[in-house]
Parts: structure tokens; C-alpha cells; sequence
């Protein structure tokens, strides 16, 4: 009786872990090497597939517009994770008080993160029309040049950036917020005793004990802008001639749109490899914040 | 209740709230003597007191501005949307361009599937990572580090990046164009399973001691005992869920190849192509898509925001 318990209790735990682990494995582990597979044939979805080495990543590294591709990729991530944090601090310094007032505020500047990504597109390609949307309406109004947000080959990966902050900074803000309001009173008092000015206060106390969260926030942006998909395929389709094509957007069309999946899947592995990178700094910021805490 | 994984709550001292690295909030300089400096103390309060009114206005607009703008849309008829200057208000609220929206998409059809794909979701995820989080707290056992270490890894790889070989697999599988292929990929979240882990390792070893006492089954001491412990933090976890997935248009794009089983994210943007010069009816489609998670969000504001930034994920 008591031994069947015990090799009972030393199975139970396998038993309770397996359908998470499965699934984990075929839907997350087993892809990445399936992917990297695909990446050495050439494929259409529906016909044979024909192994071709490295054919895919020598016509990837030959291509000129690849290079154009990754740079839109780095450029968005440069944009839209310094302007998330900057503006992000910003906002939670100016939320970081008691009262309705700043209640109300930070439940409005969070809205724009519970709306799908889809809708804040199609209400942004409205406002960011060239002859009627209602930004250049306003700007013709204080005697502003209409500028082509969406159709401006030095403009439209910018706008794509400013719709993706609009929607994330409020959040991003947020989680300052908790970490600014989790600094112990006692430093400040002790700064004040000594006279400390604001920005003293703010360069010496405030930025050393929130960096942990803002360290954590800057790896957790700079992977979410690799995923940038929604806005690309809603407001610009990758142009105007392919400013806005990003890898994850090439991924898509050369899979998708081209059934070319083998050289997709190569286009995926550079994606893979870049994001890695990153994965081994994410890893290592997300150990500290735990420790942190 | 003490097992709540809750983000840290903010001192509850006024005092340290005014002062936490606020540079707004300068403390009055400690002035000896003299009245000119307390006048121009009140005089900077206002100047402060303006300058706060007027920037909460300011993100009150950028924030909730494109939401109006939407819903006036919604209401206008074409040369409404379209006049120079622009309109901000309507006279009245006109119907048309709902009707018309319902008239060329079937959203009955795609807010099923989405109602489905996000129950599943749920429901799939609560069955999968209560167990698997139980095991990872409460159980020795050979590996379980290792293979935790995994299922953080998992968390670590961006769903996005590996769409294309799952859709091949689907087509091998004969997935393709069904529900399961939206829900199956999701119900073992990493992250899931690490939050809900947390909060089981901080239920007392003396409650979980006094049910097998009683010879209760491993099943009823996470009914009984876990769950309902766990409640805030499965909470958490479903919001996210149920977020994510209402609102997620990538997959149900990438991974179906007809509209069977695809979700009203991918419905909505198609009413582009009835509007001719102002986009009335898409804003229409719009605030279908928008309207439900808002009412959701007012209603469970805190303990979304709470949520969400506890995480600090997504």
C-alpha cells in the first residue's frame, strides 16, 4: 500500500507536467528546428520540396534589398524603444502622485494597450491620410506643409513607430510607475536633509533604483519590435517602395503572399539569430529583476 | 490573503508618494525668514497648477482623441467625414454605416469563431498549466529544474518568428482551417505556468500537511485548497488571455487559409474596400471590434492595469 503511494507521488509529477511540456515542445521547440529545415530547401506549400543548401541564404545575402530590410527592422527597433522609454519615463514621473486626477490619467493612457493592434491601425490610416485625414487638416490649419505620413518613403516607418508608441507607452509608463512608488521614503528624506536639488535627487536615487525595471523594459520593447506586424500589414503593405518592409514582414510576404517558404524560413533564421542575441540579455535582465524584487 | 501575487503596492504614506523621485515636486526650499519668498512660493504653486491642468488635458486628447474620432466617423455620413474644416461633432446619430458593415460581413460568423477561439484558449489553458504549475511548486523531482528552465525558455521565443513551419505543419497534420490550430499553440503558456507556479509555492506547507492528513487526493488539495488560493492570480492570467487572444490578428491570418475559422480582427480591416473616399464604414466595423474590450476594461480597470504591469510583459 505504501509503496504503490510512493512510486504514485514520484510518477503524479510527470503526469501533471506532460501536456504542458508536450505542447510546449511541438509548438515552440520543434518549429525553430523545422524552420531551420525549410531553410535549406526550396518550396511553394503545395509542390515537392527540393533541397538547395545554402541557395536561399546566398540569394538573401546578394539581395540588395535585404540589407534594406534589416535596416528598416533596426531602425524601427532604435525609434521605437527610445521613444516607448523616454516618453514612458516621462509620463510616470507625471503620474507619480496620489488622487483621482492622476487615477483617471493613467487608466486613460492605458486604454490604447487593451485595443487591438488591427483597430488603432485602421483608426491611424485615417487620421494619417495625406489629403483628408485629420493631422494634416490640422497642421494645413496652423499653416504646416501637409507631410505624407504614410505615403513619405522618410516618413512612413517613422509614423508606423508613433502609432506603436501611442499604444505601448501608457503601459510602459505604468510599470515605471509601480517601480518609482517602490522606492523607500527614507532615501528621499535623506536627500533633503542634505538639501539634495530635484534633479540631484532624480539622477542620484530615482534612476538607480528604477534602472532593474527600466533595463527589463528596454529588452522587452526591443524584442516586442521584432514582432511589428499589425501596423505594417494594415497601414502601409511594406512600401512605400518597401521603406517599411521589416523581416518579419518579408517572412510573411515571401511565404505568404510568394510561396516562396524555403527562402522565407531563411529570412525567419536571420530573425531567429537576431532575436537569440537579444534572448541571452533578456535572460539575464529578467534573473536581476527577479533577485531584485 | 496573503498567497496574492500583486504588483508592489505603492507606500502608504502620502508622504513618500510626493516624494518619489518626482521632479515636479520639488520640496519649498527651506526658507529662514522673510515674505517674499512665500509669495512667490504661491505664485510658482499656480504656475505648477496650470502647467498640470493643461498637460492632462493634453494627454486626456492624444490618448482618447483617436477613439472620438473613430466613433464620429462611425456616425457620419462621406462628406461629413470629409469636410474642410473638419467636423467635430454630428447631429445626429446616424446608422447607416453599421448597417451597412453588417450588410457585406458576416460578423456573426467571425465573432463565433473569435468567442471560440478565445474560450478555448482559456479553458485550455486552465486545464493544461494548473497542473503543470502544481507539479513545478509542490513535487521533488528528478529534472524539474531542467525542465522548468524549458518552459522559460519558452517564454523567451516570440510566437511570431516560428508561425511559418507550425503552418506547415498544420497543412501535414490536416489542421489547416480549424479552431484547434488557433488554441492548441497558446494553451501551454510559459508564462502561465511561472506565475501560477509562484503563487502555489507561497501556500503553507501546513495546509497542504493537514489535507493529506485527512487521506484528501492530490486532486482535491488543488481544488480546495490551491485554487481557490490562487484565485487572483488565475484572474491575471485569464484577462491576459482573453486580451491577447480577442484581439490577436496575426495567427488567425497567417495560420488559416479560408474564412471558416477566422476571428473578427481579420473581418474588420476588409471593410476598407466598400468605403470609397472616407473610411465611415470601417470605423463602423471598428468600434465593433473595440467597444466590447473597452467595456471590459472600465469595468475591470485596476485590476487589468494591475495585471498587466505586474507582468511587465506584452
Amino acid at each position: 500500500m505504501k509503496t504503490s503511494l510512493l512510486r504514485d507521488r514520484r510518477l503524479l509529477p510527470y503526469v501533471l507536467i506532460a501536456p504542458a511540456l508536450v505542447i510546449l515542445a511541438v509548438f515552440y521547440l520543434y518549429p525553430i528546428g523545422y524552420n531551420a529545415v525549410l531553410s535549406v530547401f526550396s518550396w511553394d506549400l503545395r509542390g515537392p520540396m527540393t533541397f538547395v543548401g545554402f541557395g536561399n541564404f546566398a540569394e538573401l545575402f546578394t539581395d540588395p534589398d535585404f540589407g534594406k530590410v534589416v535596416q528598416n527592422t533596426l531602425v524601427y527597433m532604435g525609434m521605437e524603444v527610445s521613444l516607448v522609454m523616454i516618453f514612458g519615463l516621462i509620463l510616470a514621473l507625471f503620474l507619480n502622485r496620489q488622487g483621482w486626477l492622476s487615477e483617471f490619467l493613467q487608466g486613460v493612457s492605458f486604454a490604447p494597450n487593451v485595443i487591438a493592434l488591427v483597430s488603432v491601425s485602421l483608426i491611424f490610416v485615417w487620421l494619417m491620410d495625406d489629403d483628408i485625414g485629420l493631422f494634416n487638416q490640422m497642421l494645413g490649419a496652423i499653416g504646416v506643409e501637409p507631410v505624407g505620413w504614410l505615403s513619405d518613403t522618410d516618413v512612413a516607418l517613422f509614423s508606423l513607430v508613433l502609432v506603436s508608441v501611442w499604444k505601448s507607452v501608457g503601459l510602459n509608463a505604468l510599470i515605471i510607475l509601480s517601480a518609482l512608488q517602490s522606492i523607500p521614503g527614507y532615501l528621499f528624506e535623506a536627500a533633503d536633509l542634505d538639501n539634495a536639488s530635484a534633479w540631484t535627487r532624480f539622477r542620484k536615487i530615482t534612476i538607480p533604483m528604477i534602472s532593474p525595471t527600466l533595463f527589463f523594459l528596454v529588452l522587452v520593447n526591443v524584442i516586442g519590435s521584432f514582432q511589428a506586424f499589425d501596423t505594417i500589414n494594415v497601414m502601409t503593405q511594406g512600401g512605400p517602395q518597401s521603406s517599411t518592409n521589416t523581416l518579419i514582414f518579408s517572412v510573411y510576404r515571401e511565404g505568404f503572399e510568394y510561396y516562396r517558404v524555403g527562402y522565407a524560413a531563411a529570412i525567419a533564421v536571420v530573425l531567429m539569430v537576431l532575436v537569440g542575441l537579444i534572448t541571452v540579455l533578456y535572460f539575464r535582465a529578467f534573473q536581476k529583476r527577479v533577485h531584485y524584487r | 490573503m496573503t498567497t496574492t501575487i500583486a504588483p508592489p503596492a505603492p507606500p502608504a504614506s502620502a508622504k513618500n508618494s510626493r516624494q518619489s523621485g518626482d521632479g515636479n515636486s520639488p520640496p519649498s526650499p527651506p526658507t529662514l525668514r522673510g515674505v517674499t519668498p512665500r509669495v512667490g512660493a504661491t505664485l510658482w504653486k499656480v504656475v505648477r497648477v496650470i502647467a498640470r491642468i493643461v498637460i492632462s488635458l493634453a494627454l486626456v486628447l492624444v490618448f482618447a482623441g483617436p477613439f472620438y474620432w473613430m466613433v464620429l466617423t462611425a456616425f457620419q455620413t462621406a462628406s461629413e467625414a470629409l469636410s474642410i474644416p473638419p467636423q467635430f461633432w454630428v447631429d445626429s446619430l446616424r446608422w447607416d454605416n453599421f448597417v451597412a458593415a453588417f450588410d457585406r460581413v458576416n460578423f456573426g460568423h467571425f465573432a463565433l469563431n473569435s468567442a471560440i477561439v478565445t474560450g478555448g484558449t482559456l479553458l485550455g489553458q486552465f486545464l493544461i498549466i494548473v497542473p503543470a504549475a502544481y507539479a513545478f511548486a509542490r513535487f521533488q523531482f528528478k529534472g524539474r529544474d531542467v525542465l522548468f528552465g524549458v518552459v522559460l525558455a519558452t517564454m523567451m521565443i516570440p510566437g511570431q518568428l516560428i508561425f511559418l513551419p507550425v503552418f506547415a505543419m498544420y497543412a501535414k497534420m490536416g489542421l489547416l482551417n480549424t479552431h484547434l490550430s488557433l488554441i492548441l499553440p497558446f494553451i501551454a503558456s510559459g508564462f502561465g505556468i511561472f506565475l501560477l507556479r509562484q503563487t502555489f509555492m507561497r501556500v503553507p506547507d501546513s495546509l497542504i500537511e493537514a489535507a493529506r492528513l485527512d487521506h484528501a487526493s492530490e486532486f482535491t488539495i488543488i481544488r480546495r485548497i490551491m485554487l481557490p488560493l490562487a484565485k487572483p492570480t488565475i484572474v491575471t492570467i485569464g484577462l491576459i488571455t482573453f486580451i491577447g487572444t480577442w484581439n490577436n490578428y496575426f495567427f488567425p491570418l497567417v495560420w488559416t487559409t479560408t474564412d471558416a475559422v477566422r476571428t473578427l480582427p481579420v473581418a474588420i480591416p476588409r471593410l476598407e474596400a466598400l468605403d470609397e473616399i472616407a473610411p465611415t464604414i470601417v470605423m463602423a466595423g471598428n468600434m465593433l471590434l473595440v467597444v466590447p474590450i473597452l467595456i471590459v476594461f472600465l469595468l475591470a480597470r485596476r485590476h487589468i492595469i494591475s495585471a498587466f504591469t505586474y507582468t511587465g510583459v506584452k
